[in-house]
């Protein structure tokens, strides 16, 4: 047993020329294959990669995907996104629970079937959803849990639980996926029709500086929410010291509300390469990298494909579009459930083989980034847009959107409306133009930014979305008249718990103490002090945090206070006698209780 | 001098050399910005963010953000004040930090960081954790509940032991520094003469068979506030 345990391990490390920055897939290979990495499995990596095994343990201890427990043959992750349980998440649960005799974080007797829950995959327009190991299923319901089980339990094989094919790609014989694409509105920009090939023509046509000339003048901003001047970072690692240069895609959207990197990936692949292969002829690069969060890990095998297709066509390999010295590729990065690594440096930690640990900035990629190599981080939307104002040219693309805001933005819209889904609006339009798309004018509140962004009620509705205004990375998540926004905000921050990396301390400690607060004020517990307490915390937290994930995490609690005050004033009340409400002295001597064997007079 | 760089801490004019961090030319000047995971032995690590300070207005960690010209640094305002407090609260509260009973009262540098805060009680709920004792080494314990995740044994043990007998495991409020062996510590290759010892800011990290050898009231702060020792280094360099 420990003999094939060895001789697998060895051969898997050895697929990936035993690197240790290849850590990420050589542990993904070994879960898949094992169920786990157990602790001999550690030792074995270790030493076929010549590393620590507290290392490899390291790695397979930060990733949500990978255990050292082994985990069943079917592992199933129901979304517990705030969106999912807007949509009959509980039920969804309860079901699988009572199908398989389990509860949540166990594994079927027979080692079967485990059942897990994971935040946000992605799914939110046809939520509640779930990952069953790489395979998508959504529009849960109690019935679709019971034809899911049985299925699973009769043969045991995901992929034959898909009765129904998703439209445009998703049909495609290598995803094979029941997700739908929920595209409402295609904009001029990355939905417009895309003649492959056009901009990578026009670009090798100018020389790399001009390139990022073009870029510049489009004023084409970073799609991933911070909104830096993508010219301005290319010129910057073109700049850089250091011969070889790396261009990376952040396709890990993980912000929950989330789901428009999805379409973009199903239909508009190509054109993310193109435009990864236009950075890498701007600023000297030879390696790409496309960051593939795992929860789209279902369109690994079409991406891939679609890699093959342009090497194939020449545009990527060496000598792309028949321009003499210039070779470029590109490798596709699974990321394995971790939110972090979406923060561009985390992202670049975990494309080495390490935990998805942010970076201490500086240097920045664009200086010292992936293996220390000058690096260019964008976004997929991004990317796109880079092949558009290749094709349009940067004039066309800036005029555009609103002045601070050149172009469109992809917005994800889930909750509460009738239209849930991706749409492509030009930057400048109204938060109330967006609900009256999507069909939802009763809203009470609505997320604009996923939890990380900002939670506005209808006084905001005439504000617009752009980088000066309502800037968003694009999930916009609604919420209707009959829903508590301190709920909202409860999920939200254990979302936040979960997925801190822990590496400092405001970030690792401040969100279990922000969430301990709220739930004591929803308990009914709360105290008018606890509402100067939550925002000193939260700004403490946003202050000190060493990456964008803390430095953002306060804002569901920083938000609501500021824009939904009456809520929480709702819920706190003084203790009449001047003791504090949140001390439970039942509950604080029963400890002692059990230990005398007597019941406290007071307390009861 | 040549190439050196002048920033303003608090108003004061402080000259710093170029590929220095801001802690780095504040210690050259005399100036103390509380700290628990820098150590003047080891790579910063800028997770404690105890050293936070405002530079030109935005949030940095002392520790790792590198000096420039025309810096402005804000250190010791009311606001950096609350956040230092509020993360060596953080810190109290996550661990269990029973001082009376705790061998490294008196040295304990998350002790002494509360007294000169002035700390004396943490605004947030105890968490009371229970995590491990590691006790498989025959002449070093390690005390998780005490451990504050500054990753200095990490930092000591690979880079001046040259061992790599910690680092990190787990994620979030779980991560906790691991031990390179499933037996333990004393699985490990690691010694009682190691640095680990010696940098371990609280009493996570502690030499077996030796209690309480320098008495309370003789040790390290029992006479002078945390950072004294570079405030003084500043006024005699002048």
């Amino acid at each position: 047993m420990s003999e094939t345990l060895g001789a697998v391990i060895g051969q898997i490390c050895e697929a990936f020329g035993n690197d240790r920055t290849r850590m990420m897939d050589i542990v993904r290979a070994v879960q898949e294959r094992f169920g786990g990495v157990s602790s001999d499995a550690m030792d074995l990596i270790a030493a076929a990669v010549g590393c620590r095994r507290v290392e490899v343990e390291g790695v397979v201890t930060f990733y949500a995907f990978y255990s050292e427990k082994p985990k069943g043959k079917v592992v199933i992750r129901l979304c517990n996104d705030v969106v999912d349980r807007l949509m009959g998440y509980e039920e969804v649960l309860e079901a699988f629970e009572a199908e398989l005799g389990l509860k949540n974080g166990e594994t079927t007797a027979d080692g079967a079937i485990t059942l897990e829950t994971t935040p946000c995959i992605g799914m939110c327009d046809q939520a509640p959803a779930a990952m069953i190991n790489d395979v998508v299923v959504t529009e849960l319901s109690t019935d679709k849990v019971r034809r899911i089980v049985r299925g699973l339990k009769e043969h045991g094989d995901p992929r034959r639980l898909i009765t129904r094919l998703g439209d445009g790609v998703n049909a495609h014989d290598l995803v094979q996926s029941e997700v739908q694409n929920n595209l409402r509105r295609g904009g001029p920009v990355i939905f417009a029709d895309y003649e492959p090939g056009v901009g990578l023509r026009k670009a090798l046509a100018m020389s790399p500086q001009e390139v990022i000339r073009e870029v510049k003048v489009s004023r084409l901003r970073g799609r991933g929410g911070a909104g830096f001047p993508t010219g301005m970072k290319w010129e910057f690692t073109r700049g850089a010291a250091g011969e070889e240069k790396v261009v990376v895609c952040n396709a890990d959207e993980g912000e929950p509300g989330t789901f428009k990197d999805r379409v973009v990936l199903t239909e508009r692949a190509a054109m993310l390469f193109e435009g990864m292969v236009v950075a890498g002829y701007a600023i000297g690069a030879r390696e790409g990298i496309l960051y593939l969060r795992g929860e789209y890990a279902y369109l690994y095998g079409y991406l891939q494909k679609v890699l093959m297709d342009l090497r194939a066509k020449g545009w990527l390999g060496e000598g792309v579009g028949g321009k003499p010295g210039f070779d470029f590729d590109i490798r596709i990065q699974l990321g394995a459930g971790a939110y972090v690594c979406g923060e561009e440096t985390a992202l670049l930690s975990s494309c080495e083989g390490t935990r998805g640990d942010p970076k201490n900035r500086p240097p920045f990629p664009a200086q010292k980034g992936y293996l220390g190599k000058p690096t260019t981080v964008n976004n997929v939307e991004t990317y796109c847009c880079v092949t558009r104002v290749m094709e349009q040219g940067a004039g066309w693309f800036a005029q555009l959107g609103s002045k601070g805001s050149p172009g469109t933005k992809l917005l994800s819209v889930g909750g509460d409306c009738r239209s849930p889904g991706v749409y492509e609006l030009e930057f400048g339009v109204t938060l109330a133009e967006v609900l009256r798309l999507v069909g939802a004018e009763d809203a009470i509140a609505v997320q604009v930014g996923g939890p990380s962004g900002q939670m506005v009620g209808p006084e905001a509705y005439s504000r617009t979305i752009c980088y000066d205004d309502l800037a968003t990375g694009g999930a916009i998540v609604v919420f209707g008249p009959q829903r508590n926004v301190l709920d909202v905000v409860r999920e939200y921050l254990e979302f936040f718990v979960e997925e801190s990396c822990g590496y400092c301390t405001p970030c690792r400690v401040g969100n279990v103490l922000l969430k301990e607060r709220i739930d004591r004020i929803l308990a009914g517990k709360g105290e008018p002090a606890d509402l100067d307490y939550l925002k000193d915390l939260g700004e403490s937290v946003k202050i000190a945090s060493r990456c964008g994930l803390g430095q953002t995490s306060p804002n569901p609690v920083l938000s609501t206070l500021r824009n939904f005050r009456s809520v929480y004033n709702a819920l706190v009340k003084a203790e009449k006698r001047g003791y504090q409400a949140g001390f439970d002295l039942a509950a604080a001597v029963s400890e002692a209780e059990g230990i005398t064997g007597r019941k406290s007079v007071h307390a009861h | 001098m040549s190439g050196s760089i002048t920033i303003t801490i608090d108003g004061k004019e402080v000259t710093a050399q170029p590929g220095q961090t801001i802690m780095e030319a504040a210690d050259g000047a005399g100036i103390y910005i509380p700290r628990l995971c820098a150590h003047q032995d080891l790579v910063p690590h800028g997770s404690c963010r105890v050293c936070t300070v405002r530079v030109n207005g935005r949030p940095q960690a002392a520790c790792t953000q590198p000096v420039a010209p025309n810096m402005d640094v804000e250190s010791e305002t009311p606001e950096m004040l609350n956040v230092r407090k509020s993360m060596v609260e953080m810190l109290y509260v996550e661990g269990s930090h029973f001082c009376p009973f705790c061998e490294r009262s008196g040295d304990c540098e998350l002790q002494a960081m509360a007294y000169r805060l002035g700390v004396a009680s943490p605004r947030y709920p105890f968490m009371y954790p229970r995590r491990k004792v590691d006790a498989s080494h025959p002449e070093i314990l390690v005390d998780h509940n005490r451990c504050i995740l500054c990753g200095r044994c990490v930092r000591a043990s690979r880079d001046i032991d040259g061992k790599h007998v910690f680092d990190f495991v787990q994620r979030g409020p779980h991560k906790e520094v691991g031990v390179n062996a499933k037996s333990g510590l004393g699985g490990t290759n690691a010694a009682v003469t190691d640095k680990i010892l010696e940098v371990c800011p609280v009493g996570a990290i502690l030499r077996k068979g030796v209690g309480f050898k320098v008495p309370v009231g003789q040790r390290t702060y029992d006479h002078a506030p945390i950072g004294t020792d570079i405030e003084k280094q500043g006024t005699t360099s002048e």
